[in-house]
This record gives C-alpha cells, structure tokens and sequence, in this order.
C-alpha cells in the first residue's frame, strides 16, 4: 500500500517559515512512522532531519506530534495511523531543524531537581541496603521513564508558561522522593514547591495520554503535592 | 597535501577543550569509567563524556533480562561455578585470566550498583532478587542456577539512568551529539594517544579535545547486519576508528546471533522469557531444544540455541515451512508477564498485535552482540599489536573492546557485567595515568584530515547515497556472514564487501547544511560499518574451525591443535586484505572440554 505522509518541514539556513511538505511512501501495515521516515530520509530527500537511535520505544530519541498526539514515532504503526499521517516537532520548544528540537532546557530541567539518589551510608555488612518489595513498588511506575518529554512538550501549563518544571521533571523527583533508601527527600520537595514547581500542574492529563510508557503522571504529581501539603504546619 | 590546504580555507581551527581525561561514548562501560574518574581524582578534575546521543539514549538501556552475579540470594552459588561457565559458554576462546577477575569482581559491582541507587526487584527479605538465564549452572553444569539479578525486563534502562544519574551528581562534563571522528596520536606510529576530533552536530563544527588519556566506549556494530537487535547509532565508529589507526582488530568473526530476535524486526525478547520458563516451538509442535540440549534446553548458551533454530528450518521445520519458530511463554501466567516481563510482553503487543497469554511468538535469531573489537588488557589498555604492547593514553571498555571475557560466544548478562567491571577499573587505570602524565598538544594533522573529510563529502554532486549501499552490505552480512558460514559464503561476502568498499567512494550527501546534518553523519558511519565488515569476514575466512559463534559448514568441528587463539586484523592498505596474526588464549583453571548443554 501507499501511505502519503505530511512533514511540517524547517530549516532555518534556507527556511524563512515552517512549511508542509507530502510524501507518497510505500508501507506495510506492520511498519512504524519511523520506518516511513527513514523512507523519505533515505531514498527521497536526505535532508530531512530527526532523531532516532533504538526503534522500538526504549531510547527516548523520537518523539513527534503524530496525526495530532505526541507519540514516538518507532512505536505507532501504519495500521493504527492510517493512510493519511501528519508529523510535526513536538510544541512548546524551539524548532532547530525539521523534526528535531531543542532540548536545552528540557535537560535543564530534569538536572534541576536532583535526579539522583542521595546516600552515602554504606551498610556495616558490605552487601546491599535492604528494599522491601513493597517499598520499591512506590516509585516502580515513575522508574520507567525514558525522558523522552512527550509529556512535558504537551502540557498546556508548559506551553503558556516555558519556566514550569514540568511533567517529565516532577516524574523523575517522585523517582527519588519514593525510594526509601534516598536521603534528600526534604530538598527535592523544596524545590518541587517552588512557584514553578508541582503547583503548576492544572490536572488536565495530557501528559498521562502522551506517555509512550504509560506512567500514570497526573497521579505521581498529586502524590510529591500531597508530601508538599503534609509538611505544611 | 591538496585537501589539507583546502579544508583550511572553508573551515575555522577547530575549537579546541582541554580535558584531564575525555570518554567516548555514554553507555554504561562509558558512564562507569567517567564517575570513577571523577571519584578518583577529585571534583578538580575535567572529565569529559562525548556521545553522539543523549546519554539517556545509549544502546545500554535497551539491555533487558540481568546482570550475573553469584550473590546466592535464592540459592547457593560460587563466582567459581560463574566463571566456569562463562569460559565453557566461550568455547574455551575465553582468557581465563580475564574471567576470573569479571566473575570475582562481579559481586561486589553488582553490590555497588545497588548503593548508587539501582532499583533491583527484590527478595521477600528485600536482598536483590535473582533468575536462571543461559548457560548460568549450578556446580559446574549440573543444571540451571539463579544468577541473574535483574529490575523487571529493564535491567539495562535502571543501569544507564543511575550511572548517568551519578555522573550528573558528580560534575561529570557531557558534551552530548558530538559525533567523534578520530584520534589525535602520531601518524603511523602506535601512540599516544592525547585527545579525539569530533563533529559537533548541532553546528557542524570540528572541536578538538585534548586528554591524558581516552577511554573508547562506543559500543558495538549491529548495523552491518539485516536483522539485528542494534539501534539504528551502533555503527562501530570507535572499532573503525582504531583500526583505521593501524591497531588491530581481535577475533571479529565471533558474531553472536540472539535467538529471540522478533521475526523480521530483530528487536529483541529477552533470553528471561525462557528464564522464566518459556521455550521454543517447530512448525510440528515440538519443544526442539531437547534434542540438542538435553540438560538445558532452551537454557543452552545463544550460539547452540540459535544454530538449533536454522537446523529446524533447514530441516524444513520451521512454522509453515518459513524461516521462523515459536516462542511460547502463555503458561507462564499474567503475574509473571506484567511483573517480570512487562516490556516484553507490551513489544509482542504494539509490535506483532499478539498477547503473548494466549498465542505463540514468531521469532528467529538476530544480530545482537560483537565478542570481538579493540583488544585491552583487564585495565582497559589497548593493545598496539598480539605481543600485548600498550598504546600509551588509550583505553577501550564495553562492546567495542575485546578483553577477551566471552571468547568465541558470549552467556547473557554478562555483557552487562563486562561493561560494568570493565569500565570501572578503565576509569581507575586512566586516573592512574592522568596524574603521571602532562597536558598534550592539539594534532593539527588530524583535524585537518576531518576537516578535509567533511568538505569532501560535502563538495561531492554525483555519486551513490548510503543508504543503497548499506543496505547490500546488511544483506550480504546476513546471509554470507551469520549463523553458519563456509569458505564459499565468506569469499562471496569479501568480493561483495570489497565492491561496496569502491562504491563508497564516491557517496552523495544530500544535505550540504551545518546544522544537524544527520545524512552527513549517516555517511561517516557507513564508511565505519564498511571498516567493521572488513575485518569480520577476513578473520572469519582464516579460521578454519567451528567454536562458538563462528560455525563452518566446511569445518564443523572445534580445533584446539591450531586454534585456541585469538585473531588480531590489522589494516594493510586500502583495498587490500587485513594482515592477521594470532595470540594464544590464556588457559589456567580449566582445560578445554568438549561443549554440550
């Protein structure tokens, strides 16, 4: 089958405006987005411009604005997009080239809230801090993150307001704030009550929607919230 | 000489960093090293990650079922039964030495891992939680054992994002999409080595990075396969690099095949399926793998599973008379799918349209994993030639080197292991030498020859794109160079690699932009795939046996008398066959047996 396919095309060093550009691609039911990409990159136009790196939904590299919904472009196959499929860069950030952008202050972002685990107290016998099953199961979900930022370049509250922390941030504080070995608790829950922190969030569930690993945000962001609330006199 | 002065007068010098020590490539052999360094010389010290991804998106993090170590949280274990097995897994290729130091150190790594944070399933007593995986037995073969400690079917993603997560605690400097082109060492000799050129892909410029020492960590070269597990990155640019350099290459033919590979799309299902209880169907019903494996199974190492597999295709046994089997896991329950298996479970689903609860998965073997690549010795220092020589300032760890840990076929988890074994005591090594050693000068030379290397692909307006050309060489690599292999096959797949190596001369890039040209980069990292091939089918063609992953129709059976040896592919000249020469596996502990599961 043939498969036409809509690119919201830019490249500043020839550009002065975004443009569409259509495609015939030939495809398979079973192929991705990604492979209609490579189609195009490959054998019609070699300037067409995105990330990519795995292909199947674990590296983070391509997520785009497909037929209107953030997803990554590996993981949404021509059966479920149909014949007729749009792609544009994900919103909310600046369009460096094509598909493909810029993610400065994204990773800006994820650093700020310290995603990493605070702990330097080793056990006196040398083996491993002890974990129930119960207790990693509190930051399980969150832990699946690939920041990919489906969800950040989403969100409604991040477009109106580009200094919000946003969803993919606050999923990796939640990350730590629920691991029970981690001793910066209190820190990461200042910094996620800052006026651009989890107060933001307005509950509208983009984010939840957009998540290509189906973790359930809107909720771990009411979770670190209601820790914010629960320290408060 | 032309070039030089050409590329001098279209492009600035390059932007030059000067370093204490720079690590290529952000996966976990790269990621480990560099928060050692860190730890090791103080937070002074400029230790900079060049990856031409995020970090986030290195090839580690697709790495599923575990990482081995003998904890003995479920059941008894001994690092000793580990590293027999991991030798008997390699076709006895292994160097014991090596080994030993993997499966001893293992323990405590795995136990270092948790202190940085990684979030392990866990025991009911909350210890690391462990599985069986291939090849992984209890008292020296007498059956499966739990060795395996694993985060769901995510151990690879947990391991990347801590040490990343660690690196960022510790001030590690990335410089992320940079895609590294050369080392700076004097032409024609054998180091030092003093610092990489790179491209940076957000401005098209060169820089030049100046260190005491370089780690290579860039990972493996899937890419030149049809059907691989590998991401679309892994084209073997830190492998080409060095061989380009005149350093040799050690035992490239080794190849291993997956067995799991998603029918057509090569992706990966991880070996924990059958871990857990899954196992391999023919086209008539039958779980196969008792005839070839009678104690194991579905649990014998990869390269017997996947020859397993093209037997029963061969023999006309495949589903539907095709070139695939089954893998069934439906009895293994909805609680063990979502809970331990999850990501594999949703692959079957968005991927095939199938639930794995209640139909059968089509599967067949997969490029997935290079046992071969820039020889080191267990501190991560390159070797400049088979008599152990060092080149003076470079390191390799992970993928892309060849300690040799996994011999002629590597056991699952244990890549895992080696990146994380391996580029830790890289780091330690490195930070040894950084502080003996005095700030090095830029190599103008060879940021001239990238520079003049871009323009000219750049300039270009007629010739072949790459991807036609990459294309055939997947082809011709899968069907020549895979699974079994025999001199005809192999002298076909020189003569074709050979061709495409001419046709690759004259490529076309269609972008001539700065920013983000990614058809430019495309390009380079076929001329790496092309290198890698090279030495993989020249090696392949010389050894005349079959051990481990390297199966000949012509020579079906292991030769210890000629064999038990390391290759070692050094470039001649263009267009010419690489120069082989050989080094003895080290034997210490046991000696070689003939290998049944």
């Amino acid at each position: 089958m043939e498969v036409q396919l809509r690119i919201l095309r830019f490249d500043p060093e020839r550009d002065a405006l975004p443009h569409w550009e259509e495609y015939d691609v030939p495809a398979e039911p079973s192929d991705r987005v990604l492979d209609l990409l490579h189609q195009v990159k490959w054998y019609q136009d070699g300037t067409l411009t995105f990330r990519r790196s795995c292909a199947h939904g674990v590296c983070g590299s391509d997520a785009m604005l497909i037929n209107g919904r953030n997803r990554l472009a590996c993981e949404y196959l021509v059966k479920d997009a149909g014949r007729q499929i749009s792609v544009e860069p994900v919103r909310g950030s600046r369009v460096i080239k094509d598909l493909l952008i810029d993610l400065d202050g994204f990773w800006e972002k994820y650093r700020s809230v310290m995603p990493y685990l605070v702990n330097d107290e080793l056990p006196e016998d040398g083996k491993e801090r002890r974990q129930s099953p119960a207790e990693r199961e509190q930051f399980e979900d969150t832990s699946k993150c690939i920041l990919c930022g489906a969800c950040t370049t989403a969100c409604p509250s991040f477009w109106a307001n580009p200094d919000y922390v946003g969803p993919a941030a606050i999923v990796n504080a939640h990350r730590f704030i629920f691991d029970s070995r981690d001793h910066a608790t209190e820190e990461r829950l200042e910094i996620m009550a800052d006026a651009d922190g989890v107060w933001r969030c307005r509950t509208i569930f983009n984010c939840v929607e957009a998540c290509p690993r189906g973790i359930n945000i809107t909720r771990a962001i009411m979770e670190v919230t209601r820790q914010i609330e629960s320290r408060r006199p | 000489m032309t070039l030089v002065s050409q590329a001098e007068r279209s492009r600035p010098r390059p932007r030059t960093h000067d370093l204490d020590a720079v690590v290529v490539g952000a996966g976990g052999a790269g990621l480990y090293a560099a928060l050692e360094l860190k730890r090791d010389l103080g937070p002074e010290a400029r230790i900079g990650v060049i990856s031409k991804l995020y970090p986030s998106r290195s090839h580690t993090g697709a790495a599923q079922g575990g990482v081995c170590a003998a904890l003995g949280n479920t059941e008894e274990d001994n690092w000793e039964w580990h590293w027999f097995d991991t030798v008997k897994g390699g076709d006895y290729l292994v160097d014991q030495d090596a080994a030993e130091v993997m499966c001893h150190d293992a323990v405590e790594t795995v136990i270092k891992l948790e202190h940085l944070g990684l979030p392990f399933n866990r025991t009911p007593e909350g210890l690391i939680d462990q599985r069986r995986f291939g090849g992984h037995t209890r008292n020296y073969g007498e059956g499966p054992v739990r060795r395996a400690c694993y985060a769901a079917d995510r151990t690879g993603h947990h391991i990347l994002q801590t040490l990343y997560e660690q690196c960022i605690r510790h001030d590690v400097l990335f410089y992320d999409e940079y895609q590294v082109l050369d080392l700076a060492m004097p032409a024609g000799a054998d180091g030092p080595v003093t610092g990489v050129i790179a491209l940076q892909l957000s401005s098209g410029e060169v820089h030049s990075f100046l260190a005491r020492a370089v780690l290579f960590a860039t990972g493996g070269f899937g890419k030149m396969f049809k059907v691989t597990s590998n991401a679309h990155t892994l084209t073997g640019d830190g492998v080409a690099i060095a061989y380009r350099r005149g350093l040799p290459l050690e035992d490239m033919e080794f190849y291993q095949f997956h067995p799991t590979g998603m029918y057509k799309l090569g992706f990966l299902l991880s070996e924990a399926m059958r871990g857990e209880g899954g196992f391999l169907v023919n086209g008539k019903g039958e779980r196969f793998m008792e005839r070839y494996a009678p104690t194991m199974k579905d649990l014998a190492s990869r390269d017997v599973v996947s020859r397993s597999i093209y037997r029963e295709i061969a023999a006309g046994r495949g589903i539907d008379g095709q070139d695939y089997v089954h893998l069934d896991v439906r009895h293994l329950g909805a609680k063990i799918l979502n809970e331990k298996l999850p990501d594999m479970s949703g692959f079957i689903r968005t991927y095939f349209g199938l639930d794995p609860l209640t139909e059968l998965v089509p599967i067949q073997p997969t490029a997935h994993y290079a046992m071969g690549g820039i020889p080191t010795d267990v501190d991560g220092r390159v070797l400049a030639d088979e008599t152990g020589r060092l080149v003076p300032g470079f390191y390799a760890a992970g993928e892309c080197a060849c300690v040799s840990v996994h011999g002629a076929n590597r056991l699952g988890t244990n890549s895992l292991l080696d990146i994380l074994v391996f580029g830790r005591r890289a780091g330690i090594a490195m930070a040894d030498e950084v502080r003996r050693t005095s700030p090095a000068e830029p190599d103008v030379a060879a940021e001239a020859s990238v520079s003049a290397r871009l323009d000219e692909l750049l300039s270009r307006t007629e010739g072949e794109r790459p991807a036609v050309i990459r294309e055939e060489l997947q082809e011709t690599m899968f069907a020549r160079c895979g699974v079994y292999r025999s001199a005809a096959l192999l002298m076909q797949a020189w003569g074709e690699v050979d061709d495409l190596r001419d046709r690759a001369r004259h490529l076309i890039v269609q972008d001539k932009g700065q920013r983000y040209n990614t058809d430019l980069g495309e390009a380079l990292e076929l001329g790496f795939l092309l290198d890698c091939a090279e030495a993989t089918v020249a090696s392949a063609v010389a050894r005349t046996e079959s051990r481990g992953a390297h199966a000949r129709e012509d020579y079906p059976d292991r030769d210890d008398a000629n064999w038990l040896k390391h290759s070692f592919a050094f470039r001649w000249s263009d267009g010419a066959p690489p120069r082989l020469a050989y080094r003895p596996a080290t034997i210490t502990r046991f000696q070689p047996k003939p290998r049944t599961y």
